[in-house]
């Protein structure tokens, strides 16, 4: 049997998205800047996908900008606002567990001169509203924050910072990558200029993201070429992907209450029977204001890149924020920020369904897990397997 | 990023535990770096009779741990002190560049039980 439990990662193409991609790689390959009818044909399948899109989100089609994916847009959001501004100092408002798109453009924008304030969090990875409020300056070009966090699911309070922003004029930009399907997001209700989606987060292809820009709010473009979209990201547009996209966040949005039933009840089901019949497990994170695919467990004692290989030799996938997995030797700068030692940081794993998990691959990966978790303490220095507990030295 | 016999040294695991009766044991790393390597050694005339490993690290700390006490094995206590970590890397048919210091880490962790058993010896 195997499990596929890393669909924070990615999840599988929806059946219904591949169908509606199909047309646009054979018969209907038109450009679609093409004047003829190849070309219109084309075009027509992307307007009618950044329609759709527009309506989702609460914003006009002509706010809709399509991408290469979540980290282009992160990119274009924030060096496009830096790049913009007049100001002789920029300085950037964000949190301590923004995505690496995000955070690495931001520290590259930090050696460069701009002044960049990482608000912490609190113990379950929720930044605090006032926190925000407070690291705003007048140099202040952007705040960033993003939706939900990719490694713990935590959610932010999107709407308080969005109405914050809107009356002191600061633009707002939220990386809403990983809650998109599983979160309401009306750009009008939440009050963001910018906002970041992917399409493989939600059971769409790989290689193509939106960024919402608010009509109004500007930045500076940063692909440059031919006029597509609106003469402001240039580059062939990609119109099997974009029709893909539209169509998948379609249907993840008319599935979300359903989905998010279905698959915070599993998760919840998982998070019991991991932490009741392990010994030493450490929810990293709360339950509440969390999306409702995601667990992150550390494990007392067990390095988790070594329990993520474990676990694949068995057939069940899920991911680590160990140092080790990600090629850097620091531990997950988001599981650290929660306050916990590095030791536990370095000892978490992420579990994250889909709309297509089942309990039976739940329960396999649970079992798996367990079986795991005691063979690696077997050989775990200076873990006492009869007590659950133990010390590092 | 590993290779299959990265993989199969993980998954077999071998001489992973304590050993009785071990006459030299060494550790090295730290947990908040996310590595620790215990190296337990047997040795009698001069010569290693068994070795173990207690791991706590990813999966290129534990092969690199389990393959080096493999090599150890018979070998004599001045053979010992000098396994190097690239005959551990190439025990292991290589390792991904990120993971070179987990080789480094068992080199040190033998030497210190190799230096453990001496002190104790003298």
């Amino acid at each position: 049997m195997k499990a596929y439990l890393d669909n924070a990662a990615t999840t599988p193409l929806c059946p219904e998205v591949l169908k509606e991609m199909l047309p646009y790689f054979s018969e209907r390959f038109g450009n679609a800047s093409s004047l003829h009818s190849y070309g219109r044909e084309a075009l027509k399948a992307v307007d009618i996908a950044r329609d759709k899109i527009a309506k989702l989100l609460n914003a006009s089609p002509s706010e809709i900008f399509f991408t290469s994916g979540g980290t282009e847009s992160d990119n274009w959001a924030i060096r496009g606002a830096v790049g913009i501004s007049k100001k002789d100092k920029k300085h950037i408002v964000s949190t301590a567990i923004e995505h690496p798109a995000v955070r690495d453009t931001l520290i590259e924008l930090k050696e460069s001169g701009c002044e960049v304030t990482f608000v912490g969090v609190d113990k379950n990875g929720i930044v605090n509203v006032n926190d925000i409020k407070n690291a705003v300056t007048e140099n202040t070009v952007l705040v960033s924050v993003m939706t939900a966090n990719n490694e713990i699911g935590s959610l932010q309070p999107i709407a308080e910072i969005g109405a914050f922003c809107r009356e002191n004029k600061i633009p707002f930009h939220t990386d809403a990558v990983q809650g998109a399907g599983a979160v309401d997001l009306n750009v009008k209700a939440l009050k963001v200029d910018f906002l970041s989606l992917s399409a493989h987060k939600f059971y769409g292809p790989k290689g193509v993201g939106v960024l919402y820009i608010r009509q109004g709010a500007r930045l500076k473009k940063m692909i440059t070429g031919g006029h597509q979209e609106r003469n402001q990201r240039a580059g062939t547009t990609n119109v099997a992907f974009i029709a893909g996209m539209a169509k998948a966040y379609e249907i993840a949005c008319r599935d979300m209450d359903i989905n998010n039933k279905r698959e915070s009840e599993l998760r919840d089901y998982f998070i019991k029977r991991a932490t009741s019949e392990i010994s030493g497990v450490t929810l990293n994170g709360g339950l509440e204001n969390r999306l409702p695919n995601n667990a992150n467990l550390s494990f007392f004692g067990i390095e988790g890149e070594s329990l993520l290989i474990l676990l694949d030799l068995h057939g069940v996938a899920v991911s680590s924020g160990s140092a080790c997995s990600s090629g850097s030797l620091e531990p997950s700068h988001v599981i650290a920020s929660l306050g916990n030692s590095p030791e536990l940081a370095h000892s978490s794993i992420r579990v994250s369904l889909s709309k297509y998990t089942t309990k039976e691959e739940i329960d396999y990966g649970h079992d798996i897990l367990k079986d795991s978790v005691k063979k690696l303490r077997e050989m775990a220095p200076l873990f006492k397997q009869e007590t659950g507990k133990g010390s590092y030295v | 990023m590993y290779n299959d016999k990265v993989l199969e040294v993980f998954a077999s695991r071998k001489n992973a535990g304590e050993i009785e009766n071990a006459n030299g044991v060494g550790t090295v790393g730290n947990a908040s770096c996310g590595d620790i390597m215990k190296i337990f050694l047997r040795i009698e005339d001069n010569i290693i009779k068994d070795a173990s490993f207690k791991t706590f690290g990813c999966a290129a700390a534990v092969a690199t741990s389990s393959v080096a006490t493999e090599m150890l094995k018979g070998l004599t206590v001045e053979q010992a002190l000098n396994l190097t970590n690239a005959q551990v890397v190439e025990a292991l048919e290589g390792l991904p560049p990120q993971k070179i210091h987990c080789s480094v880490l068992v080199e040190e962790a033998v030497k210190e039980a190799v230096n453990d058993y001496l002190k104790k010896r003298d």
